[in-house]
This record gives C-alpha cells, sequence and structure tokens, in this order.
C-alpha cells in the first residue's frame, strides 16, 4: 500500500511540475499576477509529493519488501541497516528518484526563500525548473520506475554490490547529485533572464549563491568518490579519468568557471552574455554527465545498470534544454550590454584568464571522453584515451591557471597594476622557488614534476595568503591582525578555496611522483623493506564478517625496530552477490600513508603482497575538504544575507 | 544513434548486472610475472600503464587482471628481454591486437583533432576576450564631434 502511494505521489508530481512550468511562464508574459503567484505554491507541492514518494521507496528497502524488483536486485535482509538506506540510491532507478527530489528541493527553495526576487522573475524561474521536473520525472516514470512489482516475489534479495557497501560511497552519490542539480539553478536564471532581457547586478547576486552551493556540494562528491576509490579498489590510485570521473569533473570546471564569472556580474555589470552561456554549458555537462554515465555508450569501469532507450530518452532531454536555451541565447545575448568597462589589466581581465583556461579544461576533458565514441562512429576506428592523454593535455591549463591566480587574484578592480601585486608576491615566489629547488635536492634522481608541483603548490597557497595580509591594510602588525578578523568572510572564503586548491596542486603532484611501490611473494613471518619501513607478514587467517567472509593477513611496520602500525588486509567474499573485494589496509599518516594490500595465495606457498608507500595522500583530501569550506565561508557572508533583506537598494552599487 | 546503441548492446550482454561490476578489486601484476633486472621491469609496467585490456571496460593492462591482461604483461617482458625498444614492443602490440590497446592515441591523421582542439580552443578564447575587450573599452574613448559638443553644452548647464 506505501509503495502504491509513493508511485501515485509521483505521477501527481509529475501533474504538478507541468501546472508549474506552464501556467505562471503565462501568467510573467501576460503581466497575470495571479497565475505567477502559482508558481511558489506548485514548487512546495512538487517538493512535498516526490519526497512522500522517496520516503515509500526508502520504507520499502527498509522492511526488505521483495515485491519491487529493485528491492530485490538491490537488497538482502542481512545487509546492515545503513547500506539498507543507502541502497535506495545505489541502483538507476533509486538514484534518479534522488536526482528528481533533489531538483524539486532547490525548486522549493526559491519559493521559500525567493521573496526578494521580482515576481516575474520569480515565475520564470521556478516554470524552468519545473520543466526540467517534468522532463526527468517522465523519464523517471516511462523508462527507470522504481515502484515496479514483481507478480512472484522472491524470499531473499540478490545485495548490493559488496564494493558500494560502504560509508564513503553511501553518501557520495547524494552529494554529486545536489552539485550537479544545483547547476539546474543556475541555468533555470539564466534561461529566465534571457526571456526577461535583462540581466542585472542584483541577477549575479541571487545565482552566485546557487552556484556556489553546487560547486561546494560537486567538490565533496568528487572528494568522497575519489577517496573511496583510493582505499577501497587497493590500486591504490585516487583518479583514473575514467568516464563516468570525467562526466563529473566537467561540470565541476565549469562551475568553478561560473562562479568567478557571475561575480564580475555582480560587482561590474561586465561578462553577462558569457556568464549566461556559461550557466547553461554548466548545466548542460550535468546532464551529458548523466546521458554519459546512464546510457553506457562510452565504456568505463562504472558498469552501471544501463540501456540504450534510457540513452536516448536523456539524448531528448539534454539537446532540449541546452538546444533550447542556447536558441534562446542566441536570440537575446545581444540585448545583454556590459555596463562596466575595464582595462586590459584589471581583476575582470584575470577572471576572464581563469574562465577562459577552465573552460579550455573542461572541453579537453570533454573531447578525450567522447573520443573513443567519434572514433568508432564517424572514423570506424577502435580508439582509446586515457590517463596518458589526460595528463598531458590537461595539466597544461591547470599549470597555467595556477601561475596566473596568485596575481590575477590581487588586482584592483577596473584597472589594476600588474607590477604592483607581483612585488606584494615576492616573498611568496622565492618562498615557492626554494621550497621547489630544496625538493629537486631531497629527491632522488626522478622526474621534475614533484619540485614542480610543490612550487606550483606553494605560489597559490602561499599567494592566497598574501592575498588576505595584503586586504588589511599599511598600519602596524597589530592593525592589521586585528583587521585581518574583522575582514568579511567571502575574503576568508576566497583565501582558504585558494589556498585548498594550492595544497591539492600539491598534493597530486606529489602522490604522482613520489609514491613507492613494491609487489613481491611473501611467506608468512617474513619481513621486507618498504622505504624507511620493514614490513612483515605475522599470519593469515581465515575470519566470518557478518555478510561474508574474510582472509585476513597480520602485517606489522616497524622502523627501525619500533613498531609503527599493525595492519589488517583482506580479501573478502560475499558469499550472497558471488563477489570478492579487496580491503587495503592503510596506516594514516600526515607525510605518508603506508597502503598494504593482500593478493592470491601462492601454488609455491607464501602470499602475494602489494605496497604502497604513498606520500601526502591526506593532504589531498585536506586540500578538497578546504576548497569546500571556503565555499561554505563566501556563502555564509553577511552580504548574501544582507541582500536578502535589501530589496529597495538601489541597484547598481557594488558590494566591496 | 539508436542503431549503433542496439548494436553496442548486443555486443555487451553483462551490462544488465550493477553497477561496478567491472571493476574487480584483485590486482594485476602478479609477483611471478616480474622480471629480475629493475630497469627492464620498470619499463615493462611504464608500457603496460599505457595498454588497454582489451576486454576490460577501460582498464589498462597493469590494473586488470583478465587473463589476456597477464598474457599481454608477459609478451611485452618477453619482447624487453629479446632486446626491443619500448616503440618496438608498442608496435608488436598493436600489429596483433590493434590500435584500440593504444590509451595514448599518437598525434597523427585524425587523433590530431583530439590533441590540438584544446591548444585551439584557447587560442580562439584569448582572440575572442581581447576582441570583446576592445570593443568594450573603445566607446569610452571615442567621441564623435556631436558627442563632445553635447557633452559640453552638459557640462555647461
Amino acid at each position: 500500500m506505501i509503495v502504491e502511494l509513493g508511485h501515485f505521489a509521483l505521477i501527481l508530481a509529475l501533474m504538478v511540475a507541468l501546472v508549474q512550468s506552464t501556467l505562471p511562464l503565462w501568467g510573467a508574459h501576460r503581466g497575470d499576477a495571479r497565475l505567477m503567484a502559482l508558481a511558489g505554491p506548485a514548487a512546495l507541492v512538487q517538493m512535498a509529493l516526490v519526497a512522500g514518494s522517496f520516503a515509500a521507496l526508502t520504507w520499502a528497502f527498509v522492511v526488505s519488501d521483495f515485491s519491487l524488483a529493485v528491492v530485490v536486485s538491490n537488497s538482502h535482509t542481512l545487509k546492515p541497516m545503513l547500506y539498507k538506506v543507502s541502497g535506495v540510491w545505489g541502483n538507476h532507478e533509486g538514484s534518479l528518484l534522488l536526482w528528481v527530489l533533489i531538483l524539486a528541493v532547490y525548486g522549493a527553495a526559491v519559493a521559500w526563500f525567493g521573496d526578494n526576487l521580482p515576481d516575474r522573475l520569480k515565475a520564470r524561474v521556478l516554470a524552468v525548473q519545473g520543466m526540467i521536473g517534468v522532463a526527468f520525472l517522465l523519464f523517471l516514470l516511462l523508462t527507470s520506475n522504481p515502484f515496479w512489482r514483481l507478480a512472484l516475489p522472491p524470499l531473499d534479495g540478490q545485495d548490493l554490490n559488496p564494493l558500494l557497501q560502504d560509508p564513503g560511497l553511501a553518501f557520495h552519490p547524494p552529494f554529486l547529485y545536489l552539485g550537479y542539480v544545483g547547476l539546474s539553478m543556475a541555468f533555470s536564471f539564466a534561461v529566465a533572464a534571457l526571456i526577461e532581457g535583462r540581466v542585472d547586478a542584483a541577477w549575479g547576486r541571487w545565482v552566485r549563491p546557487w552556484t556556489l552551493a553546487a560547486w561546494v556540494f560537486l567538490t565533496i562528491g568528487i572528494a568522497l568518490g575519489s577517496w573511496w576509490a583510493y582505499y577501497e579498489l587497493g590500486w591504490g590510485g585516487f583518479w583514473f579519468w575514467d568516464p563516468v570521473e570525467n562526466a563529473s569533473f566537467m561540470p565541476w570546471l565549469l562551475a568553478a568557471a561560473l562562479l568567478h564569472s557571475s561575480i564580475v556580474v555582480e560587482k561590474r555589470e561586465s561578462l553577462k552574455a558569457w556568464t549566461i552561456l556559461l550557466a547553461i554549458m554548466a548545466f548542460g555537462f550535468s546532464l551529458i554527465g548523466t546521458f554519459i554515465v546512464r546510457s553506457g555508450v562510452i565504456t568505463s569501469v562504472h558498469a552501471f545498470a544501463n540501456d540504450p532507450e534510457r540513452g536516448v530518452f536523456i539524448l531528448m532531454i539534454l539537446a532540449f534544454f541546452t538546444g533550447g536555451a542556447l536558441i534562446l541565447f542566441a536570440l537575446r545575448a545581444g540585448s545583454m550590454e556590459a555596463r562596466g568597462v575595464f582595462s586590459l589589466v584589471s581583476r575582470e581581465s584575470a577572471l576572464v584568464a581563469n574562465n577562459i583556461l577552465l573552460t579550455v579544461a573542461a572541453f579537453v576533458v570533454f573531447i578525450g571522453t567522447i573520443w573513443p565514441l567519434v572514433g568508432s562512429m564517424l572514423l570506424g576506428r577502435d580508439l582509446s584515451v586515457g590517463e596518458p592523454f589526460f595528463n598531458a593535455a590537461f595539466s597544461p591549463f591547470m599549470v597555467a591557471l595556477a601561475l596566473v591566480l596568485p596575481p590575477g587574484a590581487m588586482l584592483a578592480w577596473k584597472r589594476g597594476d600588474i607590477g604592483r601585486s607581483l612585488r606584494g608576491l615576492i616573498p611568496v615566489m622565492v618562498l615557492a622557488v626554494a621550497l621547489g629547488a630544496l625538493a629537486f635536492a631531497m629527491q632522488t634522481g626522478r622526474t621534475a614534476l614533484g619540485p614542480v608541483g610543490l612550487m606550483l603548490g606553494a605560489w597559490v597557497g602561499f599567494g592566497a595568503m598574501a592575498d588576505i595580509w595584503a586586504r588589511t591594510g599599511r598600519e602596524g602588525v597589530g592593525a592589521r591582525f586585528a583587521r585581518l578578523f574583522r575582514l568579511p568572510r567571502a575574503d576568508w572564503g576566497k583565501a582558504t578555496a585558494h589556498f585548498g586548491l594550492g595544497v591539492t596542486i600539491f598534493a597530486v603532484s606529489a602522490m604522482m611522483s613520489w609514491k613507492i611501490e613494491d609487489i613481491r611473494i611473501l611467506q608468512e613471518g617474513e619481513t621486507f623493506p618498504l622505504g624507511r619501513y620493514e614490513v612483515r607478514l605475522d599470519k593469515v587467517e581465515e575470519v566470518q564478517g557478518p555478510n561474508y567472509t574474510s582472509t585476513m593477513g597480520w602485517m606489522t611496520v616497524t622502523r627501525g625496530g619500533a613498531v609503527v602500525a599493525v595492519l589488517n588486509p583482506e580479501k573478502r567474499i560475499y558469499p550472497v552477490a558471488q563477489m570478492p573485494t579487496t580491503e587495503a589496509a592503510i596506516d594514516y599518516g600526515f607525510l605518508r600513508d603506508i597502503y598494504l594490500v593482500l593478493g592470491d595465495r601462492q601454488q609455491s606457498g607464501g602470499w602475494a603482497v602489494r605496497s604502497y608507500i604513498e606520500p601526502f595522500a591526506n593532504w589531498l583530501w585536506a586540500g578538497c575538504i578546504l576548497m569546500a569550506l571556503g565555499g561554505l565561508l563566501s556563502l555564509s557572508d553577511r552580504r548574501y544575507r544582507v541582500a536578502a533583506g535589501a530589496r529597495k537598494v538601489p541597484a547598481g552599487v557594488p558590494a566591496e | 544513434m539508436i542503431a549503433f546503441l542496439k548494436r553496442w548492446w548486443a555486443d555487451c550482454p553483462p551490462y544488465a548486472l550493477a553497477l561496478f561490476l567491472a571493476v574487480t578489486p584483485a590486482w594485476a601484476v602478479q609477483p611471478d610475472e616480474m622480471l629480475t633486472d629493475p630497469v627492464l621491469e620498470s619499463r615493462a609496467r611504464e608500457i603496460s600503464r599505457d595498454i588497454r585490456c582489451p576486454v576490460c571496460q577501460g582498464e589498462t593492462i597493469d590494473d586488470s587482471n583478465a587473463p589476456i591482461s597477464r598474457d599481454l604483461r608477459l609478451i611485452i617482458r618477453e619482447r624487453l628481454v629479446a632486446g626491443d625498444s619500448d616503440a618496438e614492443v608498442v608496435d608488436y602490440i598493436v600489429a596483433r591486437y590493434g590500435e584500440g590497446v593504444l590509451f595514448n592515441p599518437p598525434a597523427e591523421g585524425a587523433n590530431l583533432v583530439l590533441w590540438l582542439a584544446g591548444p585551439a580552443l584557447l587560442l580562439a578564447g584569448i582572440a575572442v576576450a581581447l576582441a570583446a575587450g576592445r570593443r568594450r573599452v573603445a566607446p569610452d574613448v571615442v567621441l564623435t564631434t556631436e558627442e563632445e559638443s553635447r557633452l559640453k553644452e552638459i557640462l555647461k548647464e
């Protein structure tokens, strides 16, 4: 019964979304206040209905209702409760329901918090948001209905893929979706602005927080996925340039570009048309990502349950929304006149450089991702594109971005002085070069990647510190410190996020260049050297887990005779899913992780063992957390809250 | 497009399974395959990181534990021991398994589009930004004589 109610609520939500996407739009066109006022309540009702539907599906998973097809193929009575719940979105149908739920929540948030929006703009934004809702609710109901019953329910389910039974991955999809779908807000605002034919500073101020929130969620989601791949897959890597990873990375890059260009719209009323285009592209890439993941046209290690019918449907959604928005853009972009002018050397120009580099980088990822498809469809050739291509073709743009970031961030608006911002960075430059040289001298005859990465990371990271310090004025050190803590949170957000980027750049290059790997056969009781450590395999034993059996190794890591850690790498077998998994054992450290993987028993006796020293691995996740934290700090800035109540403040006064 | 998807679907039956099934978590290079000469072994690893496992979903033969990947890893080591250069080893594999095994498509022929797309777009972006910048600054400086006289009038008032 609950399941049927959920199913019914979903169909009702589709009806409400249809109303939300048409009548307010008509009302805005005719100037009919009553029709426009319909948008808000419709968005709230749609959210309530989708939430009810999602709750019904969650209920079915919690009580293991095996009359539902999705529950049978993704759950099992013995599974821990956390994974019963995360199993709701651990499959195609449920994850799309989550997608639609988040979409409806964003729409409801505009209805709820959007009192200060002009009625017309609000009606149009909610109508566009409603259209996206219609498209995805149709997709859900027609091709991927999670409420499909089975005539003959089995006694037990087939279990969730054991690799997904992990806390890191339980929360990875919701964060990614909050990010992907968050970009739909920027898209809806962009299309609404195109229909209105005007963009002003206030528009920039409404779009920016949504983009920022979406970017923060994407950052967290991608970092969680990467962290999971690192500790769960047992390859010791953190990023594989897999099409599905790229699908989340492209919107991240474009969202980063968008949140910077919307600053220019808000403060300087410039780059309007470009910002609109970027908003369309950012959401377009979210849809392309959904297409890549759900259609399976591009081979990926993430073999999602997918089929061509669904792929074609998503392609149609993609064509309708991006195509329609781009046509609208072509018709209306000319009317978006810039008011603020700026010279070639200015903060605006630096942000344009940021936008060009990020967009081109996203495009390189895109073409690398679809090239195998182009090869097979247009060229009739079997082509592959992998890590070596991306490392060579993508990295230069990131290096350029890192080089221009610190001086660009310190330039003045409108007309800057490059010499002055570089002079402020001389200590940072000296420090970065010195650190790079030190690293080059200390490492033993390997590539230049590590030292260069350290130099760039230090340049960006300490550059962010120099930037915020420069904002404290020219008085005594005490007065400057006092002022430092009175700076707006947006300044702190900027510095924190840029510092996090520096940490991430350093950690990525450190892990790529200074990793130590060892593969060998080890007898029980035998010891081998690993970097500065010695590792001993004490014993291997069979252990019974809650829904798996495990072959567990006991390994002791020592350094100069002192025990550093006792680690238990495992090989598990999940009998229900008939699947083996490898559980790497990791000793997390500030400067390095010790990463041990137990392999197969050898015919000659002994065990295959693969071990790594992963330098600065924790810095990578810390860098991502700092970037997300920077975004949150900016989001909590007083100006956004003031803006919410300051409807009557004359527009065009740039906040500084 | 639909025909392509259907054909693709027919070629690859195992997809009906759930998420991530293709990620077999066990690991690839087995200790018994490795060469005792560390220089040759590290060259073999370098090569195998750029070769795609022909039967997997986008894994390198270095990561994959499919039997054919093991065969390919052993072939690479055999050729290296026989004295081949890295390029000769790669050519040997491409000749037998097709160019689809190369994760790093060589920058020649149609692949030039792939390699040059980024730099080309960068140049185009810079050109557009400079042109737009010039347009934006221009009205600030240049005034027609009419506008100039009008400006004088306004300033007099």
